[in-house]
């Protein structure tokens, strides 16, 4: 027996959440260098929230009706712009490729990119609402609104993440994503519009909680959807 | 090591490969030729378990594709004319990451051994993306070998490189398959795969035309073999 063949026999296998932190770690460090992903995000999201500050010139009483739908555009159309930048990295030197021959099981490669995803729009998010906060005369501290951000956020990129790596196998792979996102993620931008309108407003809990329940819902849906089909989305 | 069995792929209506059969033994260092368009990059996928066979069987280090995939992926180092490294991490950094992707033992000993073979040691932190072409296709072989394969798939390596380049790539592809290996490599050089290969087979019209050892053909005698196999399968 030859010293490859050796080898061959006790090959290690690498663990599930081993290649989910080693995909994180990859997105982040590269990130933390290059930073086009997340400027392109934060720049887009600050002219968004500018543009709306100039164009609306609201009251104090439309502001606070307004705001949620302000902030769900923006960070929909600046999660848009992450998620595809994110998947086209991978398409464009071949490390897609390079993610699916690794030994594991594929949907951590979904998880892992889908936890970058994410943590890259909750940087986004977190420097969009003081700022937004400041513009609009607005109190965004809301323990009741974080929790909508969070929930929206995951099932957001929970979607976004699967339909970026389908749609980063095309040739219009800009157009391509928000043509297939939007109509999909429209009742998780309802729900997060209405929650963090309700909690803005000082509604009682059990005037958002329906809200809230569906966003959970739609989390867990999408999450086990992706984690079912993503192995066939990415092959050929 | 890689059995392949009356292999079919279809993209929709159009049929890439037709019945294709093919057999490698351990250790052989195969180089497919054939002309652009011939289905040596589809077939190569398949292999790699990066694309499914519409018909057929195909077997890799003993499993069999595509139910087994994982289990051949482990197996197996792929090296196409993409790199497949990430730009924006440094040479070590692109070893660390697929060696955690791969469960590679002792990784920082074995990133060590690898940087030393592709003689990229000193430049261990520098960015991918400011390495020419030739370096970062001697790292891709070595992200290829990380986890030590028993098999190796090379996609055109050669493409986009230089005459020095390509000198140095040869060099390493002999040091890389002389230890046990079993090497596949699609190549339109004849030339260049003349001196690597053992073994040499023709893919034209999807299916293997003409297949020669090196020892069986004389010397020089590559063109006219690769001529005489594409004029048979018209």
């Amino acid at each position: 027996m030859n010293n490859i063949q050796e080898i061959a026999e006790h090959k290690p296998t690498p663990g599930f959440f081993s290649a989910v932190g080693a995909i994180i770690w990859k997105d982040l460090s590269a990130e933390l260098r290059s930073r086009e992903l997340l400027s392109a995000m934060l720049v887009f999201a600050l002219l968004v929230v500018l543009i709306f500050n100039f164009a609306l010139e609201l009251d104090a009483g439309t502001r606070r009706v307004a705001t949620p739908g302000i902030l769900w555009a923006t960070f929909a159309f600046a999660g848009t712009l992450g998620l595809n930048r994110s998947m086209a990295v991978e398409k464009d030197r071949g490390c897609l490729d390079g993610l699916l021959l690794a030994p594991v099981d594929r949907s951590a490669i979904y998880f892992g990119k889908t936890i970058s995803n994410l943590a890259f729009m909750l940087i986004v998010e977190a420097v969009v609402l003081p700022i937004y906060s400041v513009l609009y005369n607005t109190n965004l501290f809301n323990p009741g609104l974080i929790v909508v951000i969070l929930l929206g956020s995951v099932g957001y990129v929970a979607v976004g993440t699967l339909l970026s790596s389908m749609a980063v196998q095309t040739r219009t792979r800009d157009v391509l994503l928000p043509i297939l996102l939007f109509p999909v993620v429209i009742p998780i931008l309802i729900a997060a519009v209405k929650a963090s309108s309700g909690f803005l407003q000082g509604l009682a809990l059990t005037d958002v909680m329906p809200y809230i329940n569906l966003l959970i819902v739609y989390d867990v849906i999408f999450i086990a959807a992706a984690y079912m089909v993503f192995d066939f989305v990415v092959e050929e | 090591m890689i059995t392949v069995k009356k292999l079919v792929k279809r993209f929709g209506l159009k049929t890439v490969l037709r019945g294709l059969d093919f057999e490698v033994q351990e250790g052989e260092f195969v180089a497919l030729l054939g002309p652009n368009g011939a289905g040596k990059t589809t077939f190569l996928r398949i292999l790699a378990t990066l694309s499914r066979p519409s018909f057929g069987e195909v077997r890799v280090a003993g499993h069999r594709l595509p139910a087994e995939a994982a289990a051949v992926r482990s197996n197996l180092g792929v090296v196409s004319h993409l790199p497949l490294l990430y730009g924006d991490l440094t040479a070590e950094e692109n070893l660390q990451f697929y060696g955690r992707m791969y469960g590679v033992f002792e990784l920082r000993k074995r990133i060590d051994e690898i940087l030393e073979l592709v003689g990229l040691t000193s430049r261990r932190r520098d960015l991918v993306r400011t390495f020419s072409r030739g370096m970062q296709q001697r790292l891709a072989i070595g992200r290829a070998i990380l986890p030590n394969p028993e098999v190796l798939l090379f996609d055109e390596p050669h493409t986009g490189l230089d005459q020095d380049a390509c000198d140095m790539l040869d060099g390493l592809l002999r040091e890389v398959a002389g230890k046990g290996r079993t090497v596949v490599m699609t190549s339109h050089d004849l030339a260049r795969v003349e001196d690597l290969a053992s073994r040499f087979d023709v893919l034209s019209r999807g299916i293997i035309s003409a297949s020669s050892k090196r020892n069986e053909m004389g010397k020089n005698n590559l063109l006219d073999f690769y001529r005489k196999a594409l004029a048979a399968a018209v």
